[in-house]
């Protein structure tokens, strides 16, 4: 598997990856801008606005019909963000012929309607129908309402607003609600045709055909894809010491039975130049799965917890270790949680631990190649990384990470704030209050 | 080993029974780097009330799952996830309503992990202590899935559907139920259960069938154990125990599912067809081509936090809707009034067709994933069927089964709705 990279058009790049081996195959674009609070939500609404309907197909019925009819075709809106780039377009599973009754090919029909959500959306007078821009805002903000729902992922979120208050990063994928509440059709238009000039493009295929059949369809679906002056000028911003000289403390009062910590650090030195294969086993080691020293420790050991993980942002340079706790035993996992970390500073790490974190990473980046999903996030945040670097050379690099590497990393964290989400009938903490508290 | 060459959808499955009663299914997949392995037991949450050697047993509800958690620790004081994930693997677990299943993918090593896998599942070893221990992590989950609306309103929807069955119990137990369950219940519950009689192997990965079965007959002896008779209580009538319920939890707007029960068909090709006749069916009523779904979407009813489908477990079969909305009594009305269509119209043809094309799409889309082909196949064995027959399979479910399907199970008197309303601040 030997992935290419090409500039069809001008800011266009496909990045194309040939395998025999699926059913399906993976078609991705992807437009990259800038995180910011004042156009994050309008980005982030535009895929949704444009999969309601097109000039052809006007409604989300006919739309549906037409991916019915190609065996199941999915195309879906797709917003992340990477680092403090945000990437908005569609991600498109298409069956392979040889798989179809009568060997159908889907690829250039698939490339045609990714192209023609993408350029040709319906509208009146030049603009984006207001009903569709009304209906996909209220359904958005549900949407970002609704992460109250899971209060795991929930006290994630919470932990990183908190502590990044003064970063674009604290902008979530799909935006603020107040600038999401704010945006009509004209305005969203406006948006829709700046982002179509000035982003760069990244598509990607992985699946049978070969790129010249890709290519062509793909500069055939997007020839009227009008392109400016393209703004390359789009980056993360990288903060390595925490706000103030003392960690932080926020607590949130909500009606739930099972306490949410989460403390968040920021990773410091090493993001000067960050060697992500031995980020992921310094993760690995402390907090990334089920042998890790979080796990078998503040979970199994002292049983203080049901989960206790940790997660690091490679790009942002952030670490968030998270539990779920009894009310009453914060001070007992913040303790805990913080011993492990030293002894990591230490380097007090078995061979077991070592080899166990390393050959976990390892593995799961030899295991992403077999999935067309994996394939499309790891190489999309490559190609951001400005890294040619595969899953399966990365994974050598791990095997390589020495017990001192994932110290060094730790000596240089550095604790930033501390969110607990708490119940409304828990005991009474002692803890100061902190003015970002929340009713 | 039996050879089954599914050549439309580019799949040779083996098959075996071991002479221990064993079920084998391993896919050869030559080319990818990773192996996954599910050894599960057709043993989970409703299996509260059996008879085995002449004597009926009733056991507390949570005991397969406190049961999945305990069965890691090992005689010498090892842990098998611990072992596994030394060795680079990724080992996992879950318990259902009807099966515990025990799995981990890899990208070497898979012999040695899998004569891990095959040891530890059949390695009881719990004490007074352990259990003790294990109760204060299962109560921190039971605590979690609390707080979860979508946990609750599954629960909700259940006991307002089944007026006795099993199934209605949350899998994992309440703090209460978990506090009676001891060393003996576990050690009982795995005599019971976890023969290999009782239980199927299937692999998926870049692997020789005649070694898996090699290493399974190895690892896992002779010896034909006898099952227990499981015993589910009277057989539930189609009506729902209550056509409606609400409850208030924190969350930021109404949380409800629809549901109705129906009568399974047992095991075998029957219970695949019927399986394949209610998804089709439901796809084309209402999935996300279906003039309900675009219609209420496009009104605001509906968002894309929506689903549906058919489940079948453990002698139950029930269908599922929802997801979040505004107006959840709206999405009933209109469910009513879309069902009766069906019974006076039936579908439009050009309509089922497409969806049945999408169904086999999804299909084959499902089949990339190596844990849910081999959970798939895993359920099918206890079932009697091979989940591989689906895609074929689909192309001979008839627009008339269908249309009978909605007609003789979604009329109005079979509806329950349950509604998790936002609590006021």
């Amino acid at each position: 598997m030997e992935l290419t990279r090409t500039e069809i058009m001008p800011g266009v790049w496909l990045s194309h990856l040939r395998s025999e081996r699926f059913k399906t195959a993976c078609l991705s674009l992807t437009l990259l801008a800038q995180l910011k609070r004042e156009t994050a939500a309008m980005n982030a609404l535009l895929p949704y606005v444009l999969r309601r309907g097109t000039t052809r197909l006007g409604d989300m019925e006919a739309i549906s019909a037409r991916l019915d009819e190609l065996y199941g075709v999915a195309i879906e809106p797709a917003v992340r963000r990477i680092g403090e780039i945000q990437c908005v377009g569609f991600y498109a599973s298409l069956p392979e012929g040889d798989f179809l009754p009568g060997g159908q090919d889907v690829l250039h029909d698939t490339a045609a309607l990714l192209g023609e959500l993408l350029l040709s959306p319906a509208t009146r007078g030049g603009l984006l129908l207001p009903r569709y821009v009304d209906s996909e805002r209220e359904k958005m903000l549900e949407l970002i309402r609704s992460r109250i729902n899971e209060k795991r992922s929930y006290s994630l979120i919470r932990c990183i607003e908190e502590m990044c208050c003064c970063e674009n990063f604290a902008v979530g994928r799909f935006g603020g609600e107040s600038e999401c509440e704010a945006i009509r059709y004209t305005k969203l238009t406006r948006q829709y045709h700046s982002l179509l000039q000035s982003c760069p493009v990244e598509i990607f295929y992985c699946g049978r055909a070969d790129k010249k059949r890709v290519a062509d369809a793909l500069r055939e679906a997007l020839t009227t894809l009008p392109r400016g002056e393209i703004d390359y000028e789009i980056g993360t911003d990288v903060r390595m010491n925490a706000l103030e000289e003392q960690p932080r403390f926020v607590e949130e009062t909500l009606d739930v039975t099972q306490g949410k910590l989460v403390i968040g650090f920021r990773l410091g030195e090493c993001m000067e130049d960050p060697d992500p294969a031995a980020l992921y086993v310094f993760n690995s080691v402390l907090g990334g799965g089920s042998s890790s020293k979080l796990f078998m420790n503040v979970r199994e050991k002292l049983q203080l917890c049901y989960y206790a993980s940790s997660i690091v942002d490679i790009r942002k340079g952030l670490l968030l270790i998270a539990a779920g706790i009894d009310f009453s035993r914060l001070d007992a996992a913040r303790e805990e949680i913080f011993a492990q970390l030293e002894a990591v500073k230490r380097g007090e790490i078995s061979d077991e631990e070592l080899q166990s974190a390393r050959s976990g990473v390892a593995s799961e980046l030899r295991a992403l190649t077999d999935s067309q999903g994996e394939l499309e996030g790891f190489y999309l945040s490559q190609i951001l990384d400005g890294s040619d670097c595969g899953p399966l050379e990365l994974a050598e690099l791990v095997e390589c990470v020495g017990r001192e590497e994932v110290a060094e990393i730790a000596r240089g964290v550095e604790c930033d704030l501390i969110y607990f989400l708490t119940g409304s009938d828990a005991p009474e903490q002692d803890d100061e209050e902190d003015a970002h508290a929340e009713a | 080993m039996q050879k089954h060459d599914y050549a439309r959808l580019g799949e040779t499955l083996y098959t075996d029974t071991l002479p221990n009663g064993l079920r084998l299914c391993v896919i050869p997949k030559p080319g990818f780097r990773s192996s996954f392995a599910a050894f599960a037991t057709d043993y989970g949450g409703v299996h509260r009330r059996f008879r085995l050697d002449g004597q009926t047993v009733d056991t507390p509800a949570g005991v397969a799952h406190f049961l999945e958690h305990k069965m890691f620790d090992l005689p010498n004081g090892d842990n098998a996830l611990n072992l596994l994930a030394a060795n680079g693997a990724d080992p996992n677990a879950f318990t259902s309503g009807d099966m515990t299943c025990y799995y981990f993918q890899c990208t070497h090593s898979f012999e040695e992990d899998l004569r891990m896998l095959l040891h530890f599942v059949s390695t009881p070893y719990f004490t007074a202590e352990s259990v003790q221990k294990e109760r204060g992590i299962i109560t921190q989950e039971i605590r979690m899935g609390e707080d979860s609306p979508g946990t609750a309103i599954y629960y909700m929807l259940l006991r307002q559907l089944y007026a006795r069955h099993p199934i209605r119990e949350r899998v994992i137990g309440t703090v209460e139920s978990i506090a009676e369950i001891t060393h003996e219940t576990l050690y009982a519950c795995h005599r019971a259960f976890y023969a290999p009689s009782n239980m199927c192997l299937c692999v998926e990965g870049d692997v020789d069938p005649e070694r898996i079965r090699a290493i399974a007959q190895e690892c896992l002896g002779e010896e034909c154990r006898a099952l227990p008779e499981t015993d589910f209580g009277e057989e539930e009538a189609l009506l729902p125990l209550q056509s409606s319920g609400q409850e208030v939890m924190a969350v930021s707007a109404p949380q409800f599912l629809i549901g109705a029960k129906l009568r399974p068909a047992g095991t075998g090709e029957a219970a695949l067809r019927q399986r394949l006749e209610a998804q089709l069916a439901l796809r084309v009523l209402l999935g996300s081509s279906s003039p309900f779904y675009t219609r209420l979407y496009a009104d605001g009813v509906l968002n894309r936090d929506y689903d549906y489908e058919a489940d079948f477990s453990a002698g139950t079969g029930t269908v599922i809707l929802g997801g979040e909305s505004p107006q959840p009594e709206r999405v009933l009305e209109e469910l009513r009034s879309e069902v009766a269509g069906v019974c006076a119209e039936g579908f439009d043809a050009a309509r089922f067709e497409r969806a049945r094309r999408a169904s086999y799409g999804a299909r084959l889309r499902a089949l990339e994933d190596f844990d849910n082909v081999c959970i798939a196949l895993a359920s099918g064995v206890f079932d009697g069927y091979c989940a591989l027959d689906a895609p074929l399979l689909l192309q001979e479910v008839s627009r008339s089964a269908c249309e009978a399907f909605v007609r003789e199970n979604l009329a109005d008197e079979r509806l329950s709705i349950a509604i998790i309303e936002p609590k006021k601040v």
